[in-house]
């Protein structure tokens, strides 16, 4: 489904993010759509709410482009972003044939053919800057990073529409702000 | 920068209400409607409404709060998960009869899975059997666009609306335009009369003739009637679908490249279906497919058991969330394309949900268990219904029946001679909601138990809603607060005690004080009070000192399986626990919980593991 990225108004792509409650999967889908919508793309996601968020596995669906239904079916997903490693053999089924999974986790896991794995250890990369609460951002830097953003293959957006949509939703110039964009270049300066 | 705002289908209609000037609206919190009265409380500050907005102490409440704000000419609004509509079905029915003199719209969403709910019952079947008119959103952004239509419908008739959004629709979210805000128009107005509003047996037969009435005339009012998605097909095969389904469809049709073969009509108003509609598809199709969620409400209406395929004649599962997999292997068998194969991840599995780490309800379950280990524990609705995982949790049937349902055991038990310690839980929201009734019975019968009221002085499971007992209104604002431990005395309740659980040897003793008070003189009460962990953290709360694991761990696994903390992890290959640094939250009360006293505080001479 990666037909062609670019701000073209064809422009596609569906990915499913992965993991605990507790651990801002929420917060991630939600920055990614306002970053479709300010590139003008038309934008659905799909939410987990209620006891799943005590700690239960927690799943986001995102699809970008001209879509009507909010949930990305079986073998359909562009990218599976996965915050618990324990997550992917439950939610690998996701990805489509050549899709790409990025993982925190310390070594690569396994996902069969067919699939694209880049793993980060997001956890002792926040652990060691003191920001537990920013494993997804740490995640999501690593992951546009490595994978590219803006690019044929890669995310919708660059990793700098990212930045822009943090700054919108926390306020420029705050100690929140701050803190989230330091999570998120971390991960860059990994993924790099 | 595109004018569109990424909007959650709670939101959406949220927006929709308040930009079709509703003025009153209250709710009781539930998944999956939560987030729909604060989203209304956010519109209403940011358009500067004069509004009546509250969390109610429960639906059947909240329902008759706005019910009367519509009988008094003006726009109101009430919202709530589906099984909180069985707790309004008494004012829901008779309101139908009664009719409104402002817009009324009840929203009520339904839980196809179910993902968070204790039943997959389907609101339209209530409003069904109401004639209440039901509109079914397919998307965050015509569920706002219904909210206003709603209003309009409502008032074209003098009826109340429903508005049926799924767990799809309302924790979904989407770029929309959001609607704008009109100038309010209304004034209250109640005009008396008794024949009316406070109708007796014969007039409600003739209210019921007027309601029968009104159904059939909104069955062809051209507002809500079914959208033909390809009008320029001509084929014998159509699919009539609703809600989300309805999304998962047209989405489909365009994949599976199906739109020049088939027919793709869209319900909005799934109750009272069009006539006319229901006549033309009987006249154009040999086969109808109909796909909606979760019971089959369109399809008994367009009921011809030789062309009408769906989850009655057993076509479509007959239970469970139509997940747009579902969707395409019954869109390929009614097109006659191959069938996809292959298995589809089954929703659920992976970790299970666990209490916060630094909830005191882990401390709560922990020292009940510890009191009465024999015991049998009814508990109720919210995050404590995780004490399942301790196996402090027996029994969990609805709002309000761990005090009715203690109370039965005992009477039951007592029958056959037999005594057994009993010990209910329940959250401090969900008593106010439903618990004060059954332990008023209780009292009155000399029922033997002792009821945990678990205080986090919030509605957590929800999004930490406030409860009557903090004294913050919907929109932050101060309200009166109710006094927990009057109310209970209040009840007749003679053993009434307060107490942090997380002080774990001082609450066992309280609860067996409290055991030994209810084998003899009838119900105890333990209010268990200490905020829930979650507030505390958006407080910055974390205890000073580390918790650390000493070299005195064997492995024996207690804390694990008994405690259950997220933070406390056993490292199988160690054979050892070890603390979580990234969710501990330094409250220690695990460090009471190790019968070989290996869990401390780093500050009294751990070591790090």
């Amino acid at each position: 489904m990666n037909a062609g990225v670019g701000k073209s108004p064809g422009m596609r792509q569906q990915i499913v993010l992965s993991g605990f409650g507790g651990q801002g999967i929420l917060f991630l889908s939600r920055l990614l759509a306002e970053a479709a919508i300010a590139r003008g793309l038309p934008v659905l996601t799909s939410e987990t709410h209620g006891m799943a968020q005590r700690g239960g596995v927690v799943v986001s669906h995102l699809k970008v482009g001209g879509f009507d239904s909010p949930l990305v079916r079986t073998g359909r997903a562009d990218l599976l972003l996965v915050l618990k490693e324990e997550n992917v053999a439950l939610h690998r089924g996701f990805l489509a044939d050549g899709g790409t999974l990025v993982v925190n986790a310390p070594v690569p896991t396994d996902a069969g053919p067919r699939v694209r794995v880049h793993a980060v250890d997001a956890d002792a990369l926040a652990l060691s800057a003191e920001m537990p609460h920013a494993v997804n951002l740490v995640l999501l830097g690593f992951a546009i990073a490595r994978v590219g953003g803006g690019t044929a293959g890669g995310f919708f957006c660059a990793a700098g529409e990212i930045r822009e949509a943090l700054s919108r939703r926390q306020g420029a110039g705050g100690p929140r702000l701050a803190a989230s964009l330091s999570a998120l270049d971390l991960g860059i300066a990994h993924g790099t | 920068m595109s004018d569109r705002i990424l909007m959650q289908g709670n939101d959406a209609i949220a927006r929709g209400l308040v930009a079709a000037g509703c003025a009153v609206a209250a709710s009781y919190p539930g998944t999956p409607a939560s987030e729909i009265l604060s989203s209304i409380d956010f519109w209403r500050k940011k358009c500067g409404a004069a509004m009546h907005v509250e969390w109610a102490v429960n639906e059947k409440v909240a329902f008759e709060i706005a019910y009367t704000a519509a009988i008094s000419g003006l726009r109101a609004a009430v919202s709530m998960k589906q099984v909180g509509l069985n707790v309004a079905s008494d004012p829901f029915l008779s309101a139908a009869y009664l009719g409104v003199t402002g817009g009324f719209l009840v929203v009520s969403a339904d839980d196809p899975g179910p993902h968070s709910s204790q039943t997959e019952q389907d609101s339209r079947l209530l409003a069904v059997m109401a004639k209440v008119p039901v509109l079914d959103p397919a998307s965050p952004a015509q569920a706002m666009a219904l909210a206003g239509t709603g209003f309009d419908l409502s008032e074209a008739f003098g009826i109340p609306v429903m508005l049926r959004p799924t767990t799809r629709i309302c924790h979904a979210s989407q770029d929309v335009d959001a609607a704008p805000f009109l100038p309010p128009v209304r004034e209250v107005r109640f005009t008396k009369d008794p024949a009316r509003w406070a109708a007796t047996p014969v007039y409600r037969r003739v209210l019921h003739d007027r309601l029968a009435e009104k159904v059939a005339a909104i069955a062809v009012w051209p507002a809500t009637a079914p959208i033909r998605v390809n009008p320029e097909v001509s084929t014998v095969k159509a699919v009539v679908a609703s809600g989300v389904a309805f999304a998962h469809a047209r989405e489909l049709f365009v994949e599976m490249a199906i739109s020049d073969r088939i027919a793709l009509y869209q319900v909005i108003q799934p109750y009272p279906l069009h006539s006319a509609f229901i006549d033309h598809l009987l006249e154009t199709y040999a086969e109808i497919l109909v796909l909606e969620e979760p019971a089959p409400v369109i399809e008994m209406q367009i009921a011809d058991r030789h062309r009408v395929r769906g989850r009655m004649t057993g076509a479509v599962p007959g239970t469970g969330e139509l997940l747009p997999e579902i969707i395409e292997r019954l869109l390929s068998r009614f097109a006659g394309l191959p069938v996809p194969g292959g298995a589809f991840p089954a929703p659920g599995g992976g970790r299970r949900p666990t209490l916060c780490p630094g909830c005191a309800h882990r401390s709560s379950f922990y020292a009940i268990r510890k009191a009465a280990p024999a015991g049998i524990y009814p508990s109720d609705i919210g995050c404590y219904t995780l004490g399942i995982n301790l196996g402090a949790v027996d029994t969990v049937l609805c709002m309000g029946a761990a005090v009715s349902q203690a109370a039965g055991f005992d009477y039951a038990h007592r029958l056959s001679g037999k005594q057994v310690d009993i010990v209910a839980t329940i959250g401090d929201s969900t008593f106010y909601h439903s618990g004060i009734p059954p332990l008023i019975d209780a009292v009155v019968q000399g029922a033997r138990f002792v009821l945990v009221i678990l205080d986090n002085g919030t509605t957590a499971m929800t999004g930490n809603q406030p409860t009557p007992g903090t004294g913050i209104g919907a929109g932050g604002e101060t309200t009166a607060a109710v006094d927990m431990e009057g109310l209970v005395r209040a009840c007749g309740v003679r053993f009434c005690r307060t107490a942090n659980p997380d002080r774990l040897t001082e609450f066992v003793a309280l609860l067996k004080e409290a055991l030994a008070h209810a084998r003899e003189r009838g119900v105890a009460v333990v209010i268990a009070r200490q905020p829930c962990a979650m507030v505390a953290l958006g407080a910055g709360g974390k205890e000073p000192g580390a918790i650390v694991i000493t070299t005195e761990c064997t492995g024996c696994r207690h804390c694990v399986d008994r405690f259950e903390c997220p933070a406390l992890v056993f490292d199988e290959g160690a054979n050892r626990v070890r603390i979580d640094e990234m969710t501990c939250t330094g409250c220690g009360v695990c460090v009471h919980v190790c019968p070989l006293d290996a869990i401390r505080r780093e500050s009294a001479g751990g070591e790090r593991p």
